[in-house]
């Protein structure tokens, strides 16, 4: 017995000595294999111009229904997309996603794609509704034009989320956020009118997952 | 003692011994159940707590405010006051028995001999082993006055365990008392300079440490809080600061048994080659004793828990036989010598 006694307090000698396994969670996320369904991102051409062309196939695929595309026409001096038409309003209720990936599957210009990030949780149940501006790569974007790809996605730089104070109507609120941020009729090729933000998410530990 | 520095100056020395000692029990019972926390983390490749202060070092004090705040919940049925004093017994008999531990020799100033222990007594050792024997009340009475099956027979197993383990704690520390021929603590740790006592009681020391496991209900021993069996033992019922009293009672235990086996076996504040002298005697004696309470938290992660019978046994029919071996062998060489 005291052999058996002194080989298991050796050997959990032996493990304080080893790196921990754990993650520090929020800081330090493990990276996804490469085809992990996650969260979508809206993918671009090398110059700039955004890849959906407003064409509702992904709404049509999706078997629970929450995509929600507003096309409009593109200004042939200033096009968004090469297309005739663009999607000035692209929602996907998060919710209620059940990332089959058909979405990716049935778009013809594999526009929406499903990214590697998975911290989709959130404390206000509108936020779960990710629009365009949150799921369109910034410019210039990660999957192109030689930059590093993220290895959280395309979407982790775009959050777009805005403190809302509390005690306000939700819905209110999130009209008043959308008006405030989406204007189709200014919309470039550069970003549907907003500011393009800088990746901001922390990265730590070893980055094998890639996103595509 | 009183004639040298006056009664005020004597009654001013006491409070002072005696502020310092309930300031260093409550921290090392909180950082004990920092350092528990992180050992085990580390054993099992985890971080342990990391996110209040650096490296989670303010954890305790969060601990702390945390069981401040709780609802503090009784069963009905309870036996009101018993209850009530339960927790109460575990703290004050922990923080007692701390008050006989010499944590440094005897410094002397003029024509005063200041003992770094709170009371000096010739029966320093007689006193402690009361006062931590006096901790099972605690947890009986707890597991009694709860009114739940879990904590009476937490409190049950408690009590028997104590039984077995009480004799076996008494046997090992003779053999100590006859090599010192004192009960007085520092008069043992003076006996011991040059030559421990854990080198010509090697058997004792671990008979000691072993039985201390089981009287600090420490894993392979945790017998009464069997959290797998019963809950949470004799503490089931209880919340928020009663709570946080059996808690701090078992870290000090933890503290006064390892401070037990350092002044009997490790040569309390000496050090241990004679040129190391320039370093004071209390950093010795807190890094003996860190050494052994690690010790027995790495034994808390590495061993299960022993079956009830099996405690048993092995208090009356492994350790006490060998307590027993032990008095005769260490009484016989004496008696050879000295004839
Ligand atoms: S992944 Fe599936 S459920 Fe989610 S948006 Fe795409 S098609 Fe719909
Ligand atoms: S994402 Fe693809 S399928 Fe969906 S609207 Fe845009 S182009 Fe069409």
């Amino acid at each position: 017995m005291l052999k058996e006694i002194a080989q298991g307090m050796a050997f959990t000698l032996r493990q304080m000595f080893r790196k921990p396994i754990t993650l520090n969670y929020p800081e330090e996320q493990k990276p996804t294999f490469p085809r992990h369904r996650g969260r979508h991102m809206l993918h671009r051409y090398d110059n700039g111009l955004e890849r959906c062309i407003g064409c509702e196939l992904c709404a049509g695929a999706c078997p629970v229904g929450c995509i929600y595309v507003l096309p409009a026409e593109n200004d042939p001096e200033h096009p968004v997309s090469p297309g005739e038409r663009y999607a000035a309003r692209y929602e996907i209720n998060l919710m209620r996603c059940i990332y089959c990936g058909y979405c990716a599957e049935a778009c013809p210009t594999e526009a929406i794609t499903l990214g590697p990030r998975y911290d989709l949780a959130d404390y206000r149940r509108e936020h779960t509704v990710v629009t365009k501006d949150e799921l369109l790569e910034s410019w210039p974007s990660f999957t192109t034009g030689g930059a590093k790809p993220s290895v959280l996605g395309a979407g982790a730089d775009q959050r777009g989320h805005e403190k809302l104070e509390s005690g306000v109507d939700p819905v209110k609120a999130w009209d008043a956020f959308e008006e405030s941020h989406i204007h189709p009729d200014e919309a470039t090729p550069g970003h549907g009118g907003l500011e393009v933000t800088p990746p901001t998410v922390k990265r730590t530990g070893s980055g094998e997952g890639e996103s595509r | 003692m009183v004639g040298a520095i006056g009664f005020w100056g004597w009654v001013g020395i006491v409070v002072l011994k005696a502020v310092i000692i309930l300031i260093f029990v409550a921290t090392a019972a909180a950082y004990m159940s920092y350092a528990e926390r992180k050992v085990s983390a580390r054993i099992q490749l985890r971080h342990g707590p990391n996110r209040v202060g650096p490296l989670g070092l303010l954890q305790p004090l969060a601990d702390v405010v945390k069981l401040f705040f709780k609802e503090n919940t009784a069963p009905k049925g309870r036996e009101r006051f018993l209850f009530l004093l339960a927790p109460s017994i575990a703290g004050a008999v922990a923080i007692f028995a701390f008050a006989a531990i010499p944590v440094n020799g005897p410094t002397t100033i003029g024509s005063f001999t200041l003992h770094w222990d709170l009371i000096h007594v010739n029966v320093g050792l007689l006193f402690i082993l009361a006062m931590t024997s006096l901790g099972v009340y605690s947890i009986f009475l707890g597991g009694y006055a709860a009114n739940s099956k879990y904590s009476l027979l937490g409190g049950l197993r408690s009590a028997a365990q104590l039984i077995s383990y009480e004799m076996a704690v008494a046997f090992a520390i003779m053999g100590v008392i006859i090599l010192s021929g004192s009960l007085d603590m520092e008069q043992i740790v003076t006996k011991q300079t040059g030559l421990w006592f854990i080198f010509l009681q090697p058997l004792a020391f671990f008979l000691y440490f072993i039985a201390g496991l089981a009287e600090g209900n420490r894993l392979p021993f945790d017998l009464p809080e069997a959290e797998s069996e019963l809950g949470a033992g004799y503490h089931t019922e209880y919340s928020s600061m009663k709570f946080a009293f059996y808690f701090l009672a078992e870290y000090i235990n933890m503290v006064i048994i390892c401070s037990i086996a350092t002044t009997l076996f490790l040569g309390g504040w000496l050090p241990p080659f004679a040129f190391l002298s320039f370093i004071p005697g209390v950093i010795w004696y807190l890094v003996k004793i860190s050494l052994l309470l690690f010790t027995m938290i790495w034994i808390r992660f590495t061993l299960p828990r022993f079956r009830y019978d099996r405690l048993m046994n092995f208090g009356w029919k492994v350790l006490l036989p060998l307590g027993l071996m032990n008095i005769v062998v260490t009484g016989v060489v004496i008696a050879l010598r000295a004839a």
